[in-house]
């Protein structure tokens, strides 16, 4: 169907109007948005720049039937942000939108790293790029961590050869494929700046803000009812405490470091269940998350270690 | 005189556009899709050179219409089929195979007869393209 709108747009007479409103239903092109808005949290400043690319692309899509179009629009991105911060997630959404604005003709993500573009030896990169590119075409290629495929301080680094191949698919076929980068603030800063050829064949620029305390509670709460468990208001409370603490700790990875906490504290839960055999369950038990599975968790023990010690220095 | 092999062989030369259709085709059904070529037109000439490993895994056209472009580049004066894989347990075979690119000129098929023992004929066909060496063919 797709196929058939796009040929349509390219071949079909320019028309002078359009009903705004019912091209916009026509593509269902709100539903994802509701969804994105729904879904993730937060993430303010990005949900209004996809939503003024998804305007944008419509008003490309209603010019290129009014015959008024001229090239193909730019669309390779680049997102920003520290780890956790939603970019894989949003990637794939953005992947949604572009399809069903006819913009990729699949719609599918190809996700790499630097393992999957460059090769080990010479000779080997080359057709690694070209296999991936392959793979991603019609779809979107996502570059998780782009920064790494330069290599400055060696200067036989075959990242360089991947990112030729790139740069030249990127501008020769707009059409077929669209390239998002990802990856922290600062490093692909020093990216862009050794590669300027990627800069100008970007777009669109994304940065992804930290969550707030409030914000990766909402995600917490979300997750565990994504998994059918829920916080005690006791536990509620301590987990508050534990993102808190958490986020003052090195390698503190937003969503993510929040995800992997929930595992751990499912674990203790069960642990807890299972260690007192003669009793019968209620759902609700299976459920709840008590207060001392979250307190059991290292990063209490650790801040307290901290806090004792700034005690003892000061006594 | 027109070398016929494969599927749409008697039909006129596919446009890209075309091509672009039936591999896309290919993708859907999930075979894997080849890109072969040589400047042996014999019949019996089965296994093909290959450009490149087979592409397994794509969703789009466009990544094989590009490789197409880059074997028509090279050798745009030989045969060039696009042959789709079908891996599933029963086939195992090749699905579908046309030629989608050809030389200019295209000399033909001479038949040789042979007499043998008693008073049979042996016969044989021999491309007129292929009495000079390989790779000057069609150049």
């Amino acid at each position: 169907m797709m196929q058939a709108t796009q040929a349509d747009a390219q071949e079909a007479t320019p028309v002078d109007t359009i009903d705004l409103r019912r091209e916009f239903e026509s593509v269902e092109i709100a539903p994802v948005l509701e969804q994105l808005d729904r879904e993730l949290v937060g993430l303010a400043p990005v949900k209004t720049r996809i939503r003024e690319i998804a305007s944008l692309l419509m008003m490309e899509r209603i010019r290129r039937k009014m015959g008024l179009a001229t090239t193909f629009p730019t669309l390779h991105m680049s997102f920003t942000g520290n780890p956790g911060t939603g970019k894989t997630t949003v990637a794939m959404r953005m992947a949604g939108i572009l399809h069903r604005l006819g913009f990729v003709r699949r719609g599918h993500v190809i996700s790499v790293t630097r393992d999957d573009l460059v090769g080990q030896y010479i000779g080997h990169t080359a057709p690694k790029t070209k296999e991936v590119l392959k793979k991603a075409m019609g779809g979107v290629l996502f570059i998780d961590e782009a920064y790494y495929l330069y290599r400055p301080e060696n200067e036989r680094d075959y990242g360089q050869e991947s990112i030729e191949i790139l740069l030249q698919i990127m501008e020769s076929q707009r059409e077929d494929l669209v390239v998002i980068l990802a990856g922290y603030a600062d490093r692909m800063e020093k990216f862009f700046q050794s590669n300027p050829g990627f800069r100008s064949r970007i777009a669109h620029h994304i940065d992804f803000p930290d969550y707030s305390e409030a914000e990766l509670l909402t995600i917490s709460e979300m997750m565990l009812e994504g998994q059918n468990y829920r916080f005690t208001p006791e536990a509620r409370a301590a987990f508050e405490k534990y993102i808190v603490v958490r986020r003052t700790q090195p390698l503190f990875s937003n969503a993510r470091s929040i995800r992997n906490a929930l595992d751990r504290i499912r674990l203790r839960q069960a642990n807890r269940l299972v260690s007192r055999l003669d009793r019968v369950l209620t759902s609700d038990d299976v459920m709840s998350i008590e207060a001392s599975d979250v307190l059991a968790s290292r990063v209490f023990a650790k801040s307290e270690v901290k806090s004792e010690t700034k005690e003892e220095a000061q006594s | 005189m027109r070398v016929t092999q494969g599927c749409f062989s008697f039909l006129p030369d596919l446009t890209d556009d075309q091509i672009t259709a039936q591999i896309q085709y290919c993708l859907e059904k999930g075979w894997a899709v080849n890109i072969e070529f040589t400047d042996d037109p014999h019949p019996r000439n089965t296994y093909w050179e290959m450009w490149g490993l087979p592409m397994f895994d794509l969703r789009d056209a466009a990544g094989i219409m590009r490789e197409l472009a880059e074997c028509r580049k090279i050798y745009g004066d030989r045969y060039i089929r696009i042959s789709a894989f079908d891996s599933t347990h029963g086939w195992e075979s090749i699905r579908l195979s046309f030629i989608v690119n050809r030389p200019k000129n295209e000399p033909g098929f001479r038949l040789d007869r042979q007499e043998t023992v008693g008073r049979n004929q042996r016969y044989s066909t021999r491309s007129y393209a292929a009495e000079r060496p390989e790779g000057e063919r069609y150049s």
